[in-house]
């Protein structure tokens, strides 16, 4: 089926069958591969991407259903010359290890900030993070990074 | 997973005849968190998917002693616009994790009935009313054991009326992979007397009735023990850890009233 997806503010127009996930649009499709999967049973939130703000797993939404939203992938937080200060703190923090849970991580710390603010505590954010698993079990630095990341993103508004 | 034709109406009607004009099986797809994981393994391959998120049918609305929900209503919403019983939102609030609250929807849980669901508890001990596109039920004859509800063939559900208690709680004990309830109890006090469901622990939920008996009559609910004969045992728990689970959360229920 022909659809239309707005994804970081650009609109794409894809034809797919009717059952194709909305990751395997992004990865496949459009090439937008920051956006992983990990177990592809909505359990790790690798695949994570915020679709008018809000963090979903995109593994377990059809790509049709995203028609009329505005899709955010990894790659439209930021760029490679300004990360976002979500992204900034992961790096400053070291908050990944081998990085393949990182752009789920970074959309579920946007998430936290969406519906609490930018004044995470640990305790929150550990709490906030359940649907987001680290193989490497770097939780520990993933947490921190988030509690920064939300701290500078008060401070990027201000 | 399997192809399949893919409607996203705009109204009931349109709903309700896309999926009664399938050839083949029709599903109804709300926030797919259930169904589109089923479809990956192929426990269901549906001919035709017919998408409910487009009818109009969320918010939250109080109409005198109900707290009336629309069925496509987010966990997430509910969670943060159920203030009128604060053991709703709670629970809605301890569903999956934060990205599934944000595309699971009240009516979805309720028509697939899981046996470890948080809704079907809630709706159960706060007598809820549940509307349809052809009428209503009380939840007492909608839950009907595992994945079984009275709805018919093609029958949507619109909205969930829930009887706002004076106090009420949810206590669940997760699994902590799957986050569904091991064991799930809601405490409700209502002007009528006292409502307990039990949710996890059996093919269905169900009603406590020697804990709502105990409650009414202001009984000391410490010793009640569940029945252990018609619970579930499975790799994660046999019943009699079930039974005395429910106990458990009864007691943890009931501290946390609000």
């Amino acid at each position: 089926m022909q659809m239309t997806l707005t994804i970081n503010g650009q609109d794409h127009s894809v034809e797919a069958p009717a059952a194709t996930l909305l990751v395997e649009v992004l990865r496949d499709q459009l090439g937008l591969t920051g956006t992983h999967i990990g177990c592809d049973t909505s359990q790790c939130g690798a695949c994570n991407v915020l679709i008018d703000g809000a963090a979903v797993k995109a593994c377990t939404m059809l790509a049709a259903q995203a028609q009329g939203a505005q899709v955010t992938t990894i790659e439209g937080l930021g760029s490679t010359d300004a990360l976002h200060p979500m992204q900034q703190a992961f790096r400053e923090a070291h908050g990944l290890q081998c990085g393949f849970c990182t752009p789920g991580m970074v959309m579920a710390g946007m998430e936290m900030v969406r519906k609490h603010g930018t004044k995470l505590t640990s305790e929150l954010v550990t709490h906030e993070l359940e649907g987001n698993l680290c193989r490497c079990t770097g939780y520990i630095n993933i947490v921190k990074a988030i509690v920064a990341g939300a701290a500078a993103m008060e401070t990027q508004n201000a | 997973m399997r192809d399949f034709a893919l409607h996203r109406p705009a109204s009931v009607s349109a709903a309700t005849a896309a999926f009664a004009g399938t050839d083949g099986e029709a599903a109804y797809l709300a926030g797919g968190h259930t169904l589109i994981p089923a479809m990956k393994s192929r426990l269901r391959m549906p001919d035709a998917l017919v998408d409910l998120t487009g009818l109009g049918l969320s918010g939250i609305s109080r109409d005198g002693d109900r707290l009336w929900i629309g069925a496509t209503t987010l966990h997430a919403d509910v969670a943060t616009g159920a203030s009128a019983i604060p053991g709703l939102a709670c629970l809605a609030g301890g569903i999956g994790d934060a990205q599934v609250r944000n595309r699971g929807t009240l009516g979805g849980s309720i028509a697939n009935n899981d046996p470890a669901a948080d809704y079907p508890a809630a709706a159960l001990a706060l007598d809820a009313v549940i509307e349809t596109d052809r009428g209503s039920f009380a939840a007492d004859d909608f839950f009907q054991g595992m994945f079984t509800t009275a709805l018919a063939e093609s029958e949507i559900i619109t909205r969930v009326g829930f009887a706002i208690p004076q106090q009420s709680s949810y206590a669940k004990f997760r699994h902590p992979a799957s986050r569904y309830a091991m064991v799930g109890v809601y405490v409700a006090r209502h002007a009528a007397g006292w409502r307990v469901s039990v949710t996890g622990a059996g093919p269905g939920v169900f009603r406590w009735t020697d804990a709502e008996s105990a409650l009414n009559t202001g009984s000391d609910t410490a010793g009640l023990v569940l029945a252990a004969d018609d619970l579930n045992t499975d790799i994660h728990a046999s019943a009699e850890y079930r039974a005395h689970l429910c106990g458990v959360m009864l007691k943890q229920a009931l501290t946390t009233l609000a």
